[in-house]
């Protein structure tokens, strides 16, 4: 896609459509081409607290460089990130940390829950880990694996991308509230 | 490598006196080793007849004394002041409900200069406490604290008896055992910036201002937190907090059979798993009496060292990243993801391998997997190449950790370190040389020193013992032995999938196994070996059944962890994180 993409959403006159499309640049929808941009220039903070940000920096390693897709600047602020890498085990000592750090990001925000433990808390039905982060957190997307491999997770990445590039409704995220520790069950 | 079958790995079962966990152990005072003999004798000398009192015990090759609880802070300072056990190595609790004192304090002491270690374990019931060892080695500030959270045992003295690991709105202790595995308490907030109770502290006159670093701020390599008080650039005192990834390791292996704790010990110190695995599977064989065969032996050699290796990549990558050379981190992952390669080759898994069993290993190498890592060697060793004209003569890398973070060896020992970070202080322990396992011996390595302590010769130390790991799985690797790759015993080791589909004793033997679990005789043990960081040594209390009782681990970031907040008190804040990386804090082994 080239520069001029950004210009072409304008171009409603029909006379001149014949004309532009002799040179690089073709109709969209706006929503789409912000879609577009959203999707190829996520900005991930890495939430790593266990095995997982082990493998989470390969993923941002040499071999398997998660730049490739667009997710180069790897920000540690939340305010920065739109992306939160949920990589490890969350305790229950953690949650209230990680809530807070999700409610600092700036919309539009998206969550991916990396690994086992994340996801459901793993083999680790213990009682001082978190039975997953779905209870304090929207995730929008979940990667198993214990750890999961850095392929798992650049798949998971991608299937992230596809929903932002097809604007798949977000149930969990619009119906989300600050979770009540008392009512977690 | 033609006498890996150490006769010192090989246990004397004989000599178990029988300590069932659920009843008062007989007190036996014959059949006592010859350190025990001598250590009872020096007692007896300096406290006359009160010695009749206690029970001296060798069991399982480990030497017991079993004193009155009043008794323990006599005994621990005899042992470290005349006895030279100059170490305090691990305090734990255990909880017997049945007992009429369902608890028992454990002391893991170990002596510098002959390698001796002995352990010290006393009763308490219910609202009893026992003196705080903190007076005698300040490294027993954070074991006592476990002790309280997991079990309630008190600790008269100790400054600071507060919650460790669990969260501070958890109520009851998790580690006795009328509490249920999975019975989770959850947390709503954060604690606020908190310092240990210190009467001298006198702020009068100081504008000071608090900072918080963690638990998730990119330094703190995910789940530590500190928090400071800074007096302009000066930290003017400091705190730590841990327990932030405290997923209740004892507890797990507490409710699983033996083998199935070993894929939890992967993820103690998960920068360098095949380590945690030889060592806890190293501790149920020393228990079992038996010992794993030559080429296990090897195998077990070449994944520890390689390890150890990977670990050092992590560390000091992630230190040089926190104070800005990004470069190294990309540079040590090229080589970290080779090492990778090679575990997969082996077994399929990556980071968390658990291809150790009790009893050898889960299965042989590959063909060609030794050539693949005499080729992975020679890379590696061209990267530490690299490595070194990155670093160690970088003049901004030499300004940020020279001198910084300076410990001395007396130290550094009375706060319990081990591993790199005390022989960057120049005492050179290192257990594969002080008490061999698996043919340390008869391997030719060096165990790199260094002269202060600081930083930058903690880096140094991990660089050189890079290298002398590389030596170590050359010269095993060119002498792979011959034979199996694990024993054999029914009663212990899985027949192979072809026996189990194969024929009836085979189907019948894995369907005991599997049933019943391996089931090692009643009896406790200690048993380490020297992992990334130091020592990492497993306590485990058998009750003969197919489950570990207690397993408690002695994770060695958790010693050197305690003296963080004196290293970085008085010093620039930007000292901070190059003093936090250099300790190679893996949480998973902090907060287990």
């Amino acid at each position: 896609m080239s520069a001029t993409a950004s210009t072409s959403t304008s171009a409603s006159v029909d006379s001149s459509i014949e004309e532009l499309s002799k040179s690089f640049a073709f109709a969209t929808k706006l929503d789409d081409l912000v879609a577009w941009g959203r999707k190829n220039s996520l900005w991930p903070m890495p939430y790593g607290t266990a095995c997982c940000g082990i493998e989470l920096m390969s993923v941002m390693g040499p071999k398997y460089d998660l730049a490739r897709f667009g997710a180069e600047v790897v920000r540690f602020s939340p305010r920065q990130a739109d992306l939160l890498l949920v990589a490890g085990t969350i305790t229950e000592k953690m949650a209230p940390v990680l809530v807070h750090i999700y409610q600092q990001m700036l919309e539009p925000k998206y969550v991916l829950s990396m690994g086992a433990c994340a996801s459901s808390g793993g083999f680790y039905r213990a009682y001082h880990v978190l039975q997953g982060i779905d209870r304090v957190v929207p995730v929008d997307v979940f990667v198993p694996g214990c750890p999961p491999t850095p392929e798992a997770v650049l798949d998971g990445i991608m299937a992230l991308q596809k929903m932002i590039a097809e604007h798949k409704p977000r149930p969990w995220k619009d119906n989300w509230k600050v979770p009540q520790y008392d009512k977690l069950g | 490598m033609t006498s890996l079958d150490k006769a010192s790995d090989k246990t004397p079962g004989a000599t178990q006196t029988g300590s069932s966990p659920t009843s008062t152990p007989p007190v036996v005072n014959s059949g006592i080793s010859k350190n025990l003999e001598s250590l009872k004798n020096g007692l007896g000398q300096f406290y006359g007849k009160k010695v009749a009192d206690y029970a001296f015990r060798t069991s399982f090759n480990d030497d017991v004394i079993e004193v009155a609880k009043e008794e323990v802070g006599n005994v621990l300072r005899y042992l470290k002041n005349e006895s030279q056990f100059d170490f305090l190595m691990d305090v734990c609790g255990a909880d017997y409900p049945d007992r009429k004192q369902r608890f028992e304090v454990v002391y893991h002491l170990f002596n510098s200069k002959n390698y001796q270690r002995v352990r010290v374990k006393a009763k308490l019931a219910e609202n009893e406490s026992v003196e705080t060892a903190t007076k005698i080695w300040q490294g027993a500030n954070f074991f006592e604290r476990e002790a309280f959270d997991m079990f309630g045992i008190k600790f008269e003295g100790h400054k600071n008896l507060t919650r460790i690991l669990t969260h501070h709105q958890f109520v009851g202790h998790p580690l006795r055992k009328d509490y249920d595995a999975d019975r989770q308490q959850h947390c709503s907030t954060a604690l606020p910036v908190h310092f240990e109770p210190d009467p001298t502290w006198n702020p009068a006159g100081r504008n000071l201002v608090p900072l918080n670093i963690g638990p998730a701020h990119p330094a703190t390599h995910g789940t530590l937190r500190v928090m400071a008080e800074l007096d302009g650039e000066t930290v003017a005192r400091a705190n730590v907090e841990l327990g932030f990834l405290h997923r209740c390791f004892e507890k797990m292996a507490e409710t699983h059979p033996y083998n199935q704790v070993i894929p939890y010990t992967d993820r103690l110190n998960y920068c360098s798993a095949p380590l945690n695995n030889v060592a806890y599977c190293k501790t149920v064989e020393r228990m079992l009496g038996v010992t794993i065969p030559p080429k296990a032996q090897a195998m077990r050699v070449i994944l520890s060292e390689l390890s150890r290796i990977i670990d050092h990549f992590v560390c000091i990558g992630a230190n040089a990243v926190d104070l800005g050379a990004l470069t190294g981190f990309f540079h040590l992952f090229t080589y970290r993801e080779k090492v990778y390669s090679l575990f997969e080759k082996l077994c399929g898994a990556r980071l968390t391998v658990s291809l150790t069993r009790v009893g050898g290993m889960a299965q042989d190498a590959p063909q060609g997997w030794y050539q693949d890592v005499l080729q992975t060697c020679k890379e590696i060793r061209e990267g530490i190449d690299d490595l070194d004209t990155l670093l160690t003569g970088n003049k901004i890398w030499i300004q940020r950790t020279q001198n910084v973070g300076k410990i001395s060896a007396e130290k550094a020992i009375a706060w319990g370190y081990t591993g790199p970070c005390l022989r960057a202080t120049g005492v050179p322990l290192d257990l594969r040389k002080a008490t061999p396992y698996y043919g340390y011996d008869q391997l030719d390595f060096d165990i790199p020193v260094g002269t202060n302590g600081d930083v930058f010769e903690r880096y140094l130390v991990r660089v050189e013992e890079m290298r002398q790991s590389l030596k170590i799985i050359e010269q095993v690797c060119k002498n792979i032995p011959e034979g199996d790759y694990t024993i054999r015993d029914r009663g212990i080791v899985l027949p192979e999938k072809k026996d189990v589909y194969g024929n009836i004793e085979g189907l019948m033997n894995h369907f005991m196994l599997v049933i019943k679990g391996l089931r090692p005789p009643v009896g406790e043990i200690y048993d380490a070996t020297e992992a990334g960081n130091g020592e990492l040594g497993f306590y485990l209390v058998s009750d003969g059944s197919g489950r570990p009782y207690r397993l408690k681990v002695r994770p060695p970031c958790f010693a050197i962890y305690q003296s963080f907040y004196e290293q970085i008190t008085g010093g620039p804040v930007a000292d901070v994180i190059a003093i936090l990386g250099s300790m190679n804090l893996i949480a998973g082994e902090l907060d287990r």
